[in-house]
């Protein structure tokens, strides 16, 4: 029992992650019609912003400690970072340590101008071309930005600390009653669910209760019968497409304390995110969703040394199985509306 | 002649031209001048250019032609390598038994993927092909260990059981691929004044082996399968409805562009005889649709001279570093010596797939024929006195 709750527990992280995405993506082209390519490129960006604010953060200025001797017996060189400096080393170090929590209010208006720029400045020109095209194009557009972003932060992964409080992990076994050390729960990850929960409710709140939110799911049904009723649902749309952006990073901004920011890290969860939307159903926002959280706990009990040993490699190939056999069997996925493309 | 039109066959001659009198034609600069490093007429690089040309030949067969956009194209150039490299471990050193079966073992592995992925289309068909690539490329990695030898590659040994030949030559090294006893490494090189021409063995079978795809495309494009195939592109709907089964003619044009790609593979591991499981990644089937559209899908020429192109600049581009920047700039007065370095700097040496990737955006925005296109509407812009008649067959269709 205890190895089973382990497991849903090691899945929620990346299904978190992976649902997160997946909202995203399935956002884009329930409004556009677009199928986005650059969309992992937007959640490696918003892990960017983390490292940037940190870097922000810890600019320093040096001074000369005469009390201290270095090994060379040279009075000792002190950075202080200006943070600290200008809050007190108290406040100063607290800010330091939660910049990645703060990065969250950094990376919104990032990444909504990025949306915008992107949506309004090149995807504008491609709802009426096939979608091999806006494939094709968002794939380079990928590959433009990722460049940019080893260009300026290199190619090794920059590792991103949590705050001191979510270091490390508890015993999580012990608060449903089962032994100690049974399940041992790092606290960042838990921070990461409850995170991707507030935003999955928040959007899919803001799409259910908001005015705005109601045009766009109309507009998603039926976008000419909207326009016919005198709505400029083109400049909705763009503001989702912001949206959807934003959610990417924000996934981005708090996966950086789990998996150290790399510049290739868009496109190692592209793929999997595009098989969660296919799973869910493309355009299906509950189905994006769910799936993502399915993928990820089945990934984590394939992982499962039980379950390798009778077969092995299902943990690697698990995830596209699952997407075949639905493609196959299901076209419009779990969730997906009948008729949206079921080809 | 043999079975083409004019066009066609001056097409393949000059094609055969070109890819024969390539270690003259690259090398167009001096061993020892400034420009030498803009040659390319090394055996290395040239066996990549065409053998890359064959794999982005076979792509442009299924995507090009048919429609269909697959993301995994590179599954089969991988599965090529390996059992090329099997070849020669377990039965001899020459790369005819090898390419054999990396074609009919890629062949194969096209035939149940395809089987599968062809029932859906569109989008639904790229993730499909990306999802099996992927899933290759993961078990490469971890659980077909043993065949594939996991991270670090399958390479030749010494102990190999190599049942005709030997596994280790009189020396105690491994042998070397070879063509009935021609080695595939050997390279004669001529010295002509300050030039030095390389003509390498296994260049010149891969070129061969290039012309002979190519020639086989050109067929397959003019055949009423591939007129069958045109038909699937433009309308699926309307095929189905004139009571047409289409999908056995998606899954022969799958079959085939899987095939060259296994050649492609089969061909890598020839020229050097090992194979990593990173071959088949999906970035590697990602470079294959870059070289099909910046040449030209649905163009004949256009995938060669796209796979030319990004090899050539890959290797190329990837070589100039700040000091070649600054001995450009020299003559400038050193403040702009120096702004123009920082401004170049990003796009060349390391950072060569940002320029890649900007240039594939642009082509995709404004040139969707790739070069071939662009080529084209130079020359309209040269000829256009002249009737326009004659120009409207040469006309790409741009892919979908």
């Amino acid at each position: 029992m205890d190895a089973i709750i382990l497991q849903i527990l090691n899945g929620l992280d990346k299904g978190s992650a992976y649902a997160l995405i997946a909202l995203g993506l399935t956002l884009i082209f329930g409004t556009l019609g677009v199928v986005n390519f650059a969309h992992g490129a937007l959640f490696m960006i918003g892990a960017f912003c983390a490292v940037t604010l940190q870097r922000i953060f810890n600019i320093s200025y040096e001074t000369i400690d005469e009390s201290r001797t270095d090994f060379l017996g040279n009075p000792m060189t002190v950075k202080t970072p200006y943070i600290e400096h200008w809050f007190g080393p108290e406040m100063g170090g607290a800010i330091i340590d939660w910049s990645v929590p703060l990065a969250i209010l950094f990376s919104i208006p990032i990444m909504i101008s990025i949306g915008f720029i992107m949506e309004r400045g090149l995807i504008k020109h491609f709802y009426k071309r096939p979608h091999a095209d806006q494939i094709l194009v968002t794939f380079g557009l990928a590959i433009v930005l990722q460049e940019i972003i080893k260009y300026f932060y290199g190619a090794n992964p920059i590792p991103t600390g949590a705050p001191e409080v979510f270091r490390g992990s508890f015993d999580f076994g012990v608060m449903l009653g089962f032994d100690p050390n049974a399940i041992i729960y790092p606290y960042w990850r838990l921070v990461y669910f409850a995170f991707a929960a507030v935003i999955i409710g928040g959007v899919f709140a803001f799409l259910q209760f908001t005015t705005f939110g109601m045009v766009v799911r109309a507009g998603m049904a039926d976008r000419e019968t909207v326009q016919l009723l005198g709505i400029n649902i083109d400049k909705r749309f763009t503001i989702m497409f912001g949206i959807a952006a934003a959610v990417a990073g924000l996934a981005g901004v708090m996966y950086a304390p789990i998996n150290s920011p790399n510049y290739h890290m868009g496109m190692d969860f592209l793929v999997l995110s595009f098989v969660v939307v296919v799973v869910g159903g493309m355009g299906s926002l509950p189905g994006a969703v769910l799936a993502g959280f399915l993928l990820g706990v089945l990934e984590s009990f394939a992982s499962m040394n039980e379950i390798k040993s009778i077969l092995p490699g299902i943990d690697q190939i698990i995830i596209y199985l699952v997407a075949i056999i639905i493609l196959l069997t299901r076209p419009r996925g779990l969730m997906g509306r009948k008729g949206v493309m079921e080809d | 002649m043999l079975g083409l039109n004019k066009r066609d066959f001056s097409l393949l001659l000059i094609v055969a031209i070109l890819a024969l009198c390539a270690p003259f034609l690259l090398n167009p600069f001096p061993a020892d001048s400034a420009m030498a490093q803009f040659n390319a007429g090394y055996p290395d690089l040239m066996q990549r250019f065409v053998i890359f040309g064959i794999f982005a030949i076979g792509f442009n067969i299924l995507f090009g032609l048919t429609g269909y956009l697959s993301f995994g194209h590179a599954a089969f150039l991988g599965v090529g390598s390996y059992s090329a490299v099997w070849m020669f471990k377990l039965l001899s050193m020459n790369v005819i038994p090898a390419i054999l079966l990396s074609v009919v073992v890629a062949g194969l592995f096209s035939l149940l993927i395809g089987f599968i992925s062809l029932r859906r289309s569109g989008i639904y068909f790229s993730i499909l092909t990306l999802a099996f690539a992927q899933m290759s490329f993961n078990l490469a990695y971890s659980v077909l260990t043993p065949i594939t030898n996991g991270e670090t590659g399958l390479q030749l040994t010494l102990d190999d059981p190599r049942i005709l030949g030997v596994s280790r030559t009189e020396d105690g090294s491994i042998p070397v691929t070879n063509f009935f006893g021609l080695e595939m490494r050997d390279t004669y090189e001529m010295i002509v004044g300050p030039w030095s021409f390389q003509f390498n063995n296994g260049y010149y079978l891969c070129a061969v082996l290039m012309l002979l795809s190519f020639y086989i495309a050109i067929r397959i494009f003019r055949s009423p399968f591939g007129m069958m195939l045109r038909a699937i592109k433009s309308n699926n709907t309307r095929m189905t409805y004139t009571g047409l089964n289409a999908r056995p003619y998606a899954l022969a044009a799958f079959v085939i562009s899987g095939m060259y790609a296994g050649l492609a593979g089969g061909l890598l591991a020839s020229m050097d005889p090992l194979a990593g499981a990173e071959r088949m990644q999906w970035t590697a089937s990602g470079e294959v649709v870059l070289m099909t559209i910046l040449g030209g899908a649905g163009t004949l020429i256009g995938p060669v001279l796209g796979a030319g192109f990004i090899k050539y600049f890959e290797n190329i581009f990837s070589k100039i570093n700040d000091s070649v920047l600054h001995s450009w700039f020299s003559f400038m007065p050193d403040g702009l010596e120096n702004l123009l370095v920082t401004l170049v700097h990003p796009f060349v040496g390391k950072g060569w797939h940002l320029t890649l990737g900007l240039l594939f955006m642009l082509v995709v925005i404004f040139l969707p024929g790739g070069l071939v296109e662009g080529g084209q509407r130079i020359a309209r812009l040269f000829r256009r006195k002249k009737p326009d008649d004659a120009k409207k067959s040469t006309q790409s269709t741009p892919a979908e």
